[in-house]
């Protein structure tokens, strides 16, 4: 069989192995589905209630930057996902089998966009009914979803790398934090990137979260009409393609890095 | 059909493999001995592609494993040391998984899956999770895992260590079978009767160098042949016994006060006995018990190594009868630990 196809199929079936492991501990999947749900409570009743944006509605304004931040927070679940699945048994079967390198990590990033999807609708969900709206067609705003998605995706080969390189699901949670807090904090996420100081406002501006969270917002009709224009950065401006270019960016970095340090860290 | 030359692994300061050689013919089965740590289940690891040896090579079906692993995976079938399966999966959902993996068809990965678990008594527990098997269970599943792909060069590392006596009676069944019909095998095992029993040769290694090898009995014969082993009733009757067992032993009888036994190498089996207990009987000897035994691979291993083959003391054998066991049918209970005077002390030297 041609070795892309390979991949496929082999990634095809170690994603449905992963996915049979989420419908039998069910746990796992509630509490990825809780902190969703709780960040959009949190953020829209405790900030939401408390902030002013200039003449707007800061609970619209923030949606989008929570469904960003959700999804990257997510992807610490494909590193953890990896780092436990080598720490068993199941690998060395796996690493005995005539089956393609990198499906192992092909399937867990496929798994993830399942668990990445549930956890868009119910963020959609619960936006909704705490008074998000979408503000221009439908269609749109599934733009948006999507590039959500592909934004999550590109960056859960990020953390399946850090998976790899530490090997433990609990120093992968850690490290995590320290990595994805800054990266969705010194943003636009939550607070308008224009009100930060000057050095964090330029790393703000050309942060793809801040792109895909400003992409997020104009799909979703979520910008404030009456707030100061969207700033004249290129990212800014052209948020979706400058999103997009990051996406493949990550992509061709990390998926090569990831699969070298599979290989490198099964043949010892 | 599997073939190592100058097989080295070091582990930092631990080296692992010591310049392996081995050859396992197709169609033969290789058993391949060693005390704890010895490095076998570093040689299998090395054959199944799982790890990369520091120097040597290491073929499989004529191919290399170093340069080509992808070929080599193709042909081989491996059951490791610790069952590798899926806990949270179905019996069957890992073994379709396996088959897909292998690059079977839908179809054909189910029916080979439904195949295997009759072939492993699992079929009632096919649907449940491996999470709820026994250890046993996990282990036959792991087994199964390993045919699935028919392969025609097999790797086992201690395929019954925690099987039940049945369950291991069962497998060597499978196991032949399969060697029948051709596949080349090469099995590890803590349990010598089992190389005994389905090793064509048997290759004993310590720390990663071969100390022995060939087909069991030319194994046993280094060791030595029959012995006569007998225990009187009192200790005066020692000095007559051993006058007695000396007429028909072929070498020194040896005499254990303590126990009041004697221990004397012969040639010629039951007769000998028979000899021996008329010889005993004229004497007025009180014979406790007389046995005839001949060496296992229990002293073979202990007298190479210098240690007990693990889990003989507690897991016991199998009853199909005790390797090389009691000769000519008597009633043998204190033979079976198998404790000839010159092994006992080799024994001892090793616990020190
Ligand atoms: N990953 C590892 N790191 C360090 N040392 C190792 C590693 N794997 C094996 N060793 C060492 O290599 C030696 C051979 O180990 P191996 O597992 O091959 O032994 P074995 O013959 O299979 O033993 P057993 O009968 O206990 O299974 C041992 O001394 C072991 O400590
Ligand atoms: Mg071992």
């Amino acid at each position: 069989m041609n070795p892309v196809l390979r991949t496929f199929a082999d990634g095809a079936v170690v994603a449905k192995r992963n996915l049979i492991k989420i419908k039998r501990v069910p746990d796992i999947l509630v509490w990825t589905l809780m902190s969703p749900i709780m960040f959009v409570l949190l953020f829209a009743y405790v900030f939401g209630s408390s902030i002013d944006v200039p003449g707007g509605n800061y609970r619209e304004f923030l949606i989008a930057g929570i469904f960003a931040q959700t999804v990257i927070f997510g992807a610490t679940f494909t590193g953890a996902g990896l780092a436990e699945d080598m720490q068993k048994g199941v690998i060395d079967r796996f690493r005995s089998l005539p089956m393609s390198r990198s499906a192992v990590l092909f399937g867990r990033t496929a798994s993830d966009i399942v668990t990445n999807l549930l956890s868009i609708g119910v963020m959609a969900a619960t936006g909704l009914l705490v008074g998000w709206r979408v503000r221009t067609s439908p269609w749109e705003a599934l733009g948006g979803l999507l590039l959500l998605l592909v934004f999550a995706y590109a960056f859960s080969w990020v953390m399946a790398y850090v998976g790899l390189l530490v090997r433990s699901p609990e120093v992968v949670n850690n490290a995590s934090f320290m990595v994805i807090f800054p990266f969705t904090f010194i943003a636009n996420t939550f607070v308008p990137s224009e009100n930060l100081p000057s050095v964090l406002r330029a790393i703000a501006q050309w942060n793809p979260v801040s792109s895909v969270v400003q992409a997020c917002r104009e799909l979703f009709g979520n910008i404030n009409p009456m707030a100061a224009a969207t700033p004249d950065v290129w990212s800014l401006q052209h948020p979706v393609l400058y999103t997009l270019i990051w996406s493949g960016v990550i992509v061709a970095v990390f998926v090569p890095l990831a699969v070298r340090q599979y290989k490198r860290s099964t043949s010892h | 059909m599997i073939r190592a030359r100058g097989l080295v692994k070091r582990y930092g300061s631990v080296t692992a493999l010591d310049g392996l050689d081995l050859r396992v013919p197709e169609g033969r089965v290789l058993g391949l001995l060693g005390p704890n740590g010895a490095g076998k289940t570093t040689a299998v690891r090395i054959f199944t592609t799982l790890l990369v040896p520091d120097a040597g090579s290491a073929e499989v079906a004529g191919l290399d494993v170093r340069t080509d692993p992808q070929v080599v995976r193709t042909r081989i079938g491996l059951s490791g040391q610790y069952a590798a399966v899926d806990e949270h999966l179905t019996g069957f959902e890992n073994l379709d998984m396996v088959a897909r993996l292998y690059g079977l068809g839908r179809r054909r990965s189910k029916a080979r899956s439904r195949e295997l678990l009759e072939l492993f008594d699992l079929a009632d527990a096919g649907h449940r999770p491996v999470k709820t098997y026994s250890g046993g269970m996990r282990r036959r599943l792991d087994l199964a895992a390993a045919l699935v792909a028919e392969p025609s060069v097999l790797f086992l590392d201690e395929p019954t260590t925690g099987l039940d006596p049945r369950s291991r009676i069962d497998l060597w069944g499978v196991i032949r079978d399969l060697v029948a019909g051709g596949t080349t095998l090469l099995l590890t095992t803590q349990y010598l009767e089992e190389a005994d029993r389905l090793a064509d040769t048997i290759v004993v290694i310590d720390h990663g160098r071969i100390i022995a090898e060939g087909a069991a009995d030319e194994l046993k014969a280094q060791v030595g042949g029959e012995r006569v082993e007998l225990v009187v009733g009192s200790g005066s009757d020692l000095a007559v016994a051993r006058t007695a067992l000396a007429e028909l032993a072929s070498g020194d009888v040896q005499v254990d006060e303590h126990a009041r036994r004697l221990t004397a190498p012969v040639h010629g089996g039951a007769g000998v006995l028979m000899g021996v207990l008329r010889l005993l009987d004229t004497a007025g000897v009180v014979v406790l018990d007389v046995g005839l035994r001949r060496p296992t691979l229990d002293d073979v291993f202990l007298q190479l190594t210098g240690h007990a083959a693990e889990g003989q003391a507690d897991e016991g054998q199998v009853d199909e009868g005790q390797a090389g066991g009691p000769g000519a049918g008597i009633p043998t209970a204190p033979h079976l630990d198998g404790d000839a005077p010159t092994i006992r002390d080799e024994e001892k030297e090793a616990v020190r």
